[in-house]
């Protein structure tokens, strides 16, 4: 077995990746396919710190990882904000059910 | 095996049970707690990436705020005494063979790719460097940020307000 490089972390992120697909291909609920999209971002927060790490670009990955971090609590205050209007309108978060753009 | 190898095997196992289990749980409230063992997995990859303050903040952040949030909107659309706190899945076996040809793929590709790969030695400390950096390379990133985030509380707020004014 050899020892942990940079192939351990890009095949974690990867499986992190396709998980986090196939919950948002999946899952029926509104929120849960957050909880997906917020894997999909996790692994791509860990392929920017591995390259970081075992690249040559200094402290720049690390950085960009913050950016996305603070993307994704934007992206989930707005998100939770649109699936509690949703609710109040349709009584539902189920993606699949919400077919309507106005009563 | 060393003890680098063996914690990250660990926290690879922690991060991807746990992830797996958020996908495939049918209470959403078991997702969600198992969604705080992700992060705190992942946390602990960039820790052994030897980046320290991005793993603090990946726990402050995430399991502090991303996650409550996620808690709050579970609670405030499913009805607790409900049985549709269970959410159902579709589509399970033609998501699970696209999905696992896509994984493959994926892994075959980044196993088959020449990585330039740099020995760094011993890890340095990251904080002087990141504030250093958030300073003056991307300071106009840090001040559009911070906009960004102002404007999304405000929206958020707009949104999810009961009446319209």
């Amino acid at each position: 077995m050899t020892s942990v490089g940079l192939y351990h972390f890009l095949v974690l992120s990867s499986l992190l990746f396709s998980l986090g697909i196939f919950g948002i291909i999946t899952r029926k609920n509104a929120v849960m396919v957050l909880m997906g999209l917020e894997l999909i971002l996790n692994s791509a927060n860990i392929n920017f710190i591995a390259f970081a790490r075992f690249g040559n670009f200094g402290f720049n990955g690390q950085m960009i990882a913050l950016f996305v971090i603070i993307l994704a609590a934007a992206e989930a205050a707005i998100a939770l904000a649109i699936v509690l209007n949703i609710y109040k309108n349709f009584a539902t978060v189920n993606v699949d059910e919400i077919d309507k753009l106005r009563e | 095996m060393n003890l680098y190898d063996i914690f990250f095997y660990t926290f690879a196992a922690i991060t991807l049970i746990s992830a797996f289990f958020v996908v495939f749980t049918k209470n959403i409230v078991h997702a969600a707690f198992n969604l705080m063992l992700t992060f705190f997995g992942v946390a602990g990859i960039y820790i052994l990436l030897a980046a320290d303050f991005i793993a603090i903040v990946q726990i402050i952040i995430y399991v502090g705020g991303i996650l409550i949030l996620i808690l709050f909107g579970v609670m405030l659309t499913n009805k607790i005494t409900d049985i549709s706190l269970k959410s159902d899945a579709s589509f399970i076996i033609p998501a699970s063979i696209s999905v696992g040809l896509f994984a493959g793929m994926l892994i075959a590709t980044l196993l088959n790719t020449e990585w330039k790969s740099f020995e760094h030695g011993q890890p340095i400390p990251t904080l002087s460097n990141l504030g250093i950096l958030l300073m003056n390379e991307y300071l106009l990133v840090f001040e559009i940020l911070g906009v960004l985030l102002l404007i999304a509380l405000i929206g958020a707020a707009m949104i999810a307000r009961k009446e319209k004014a």
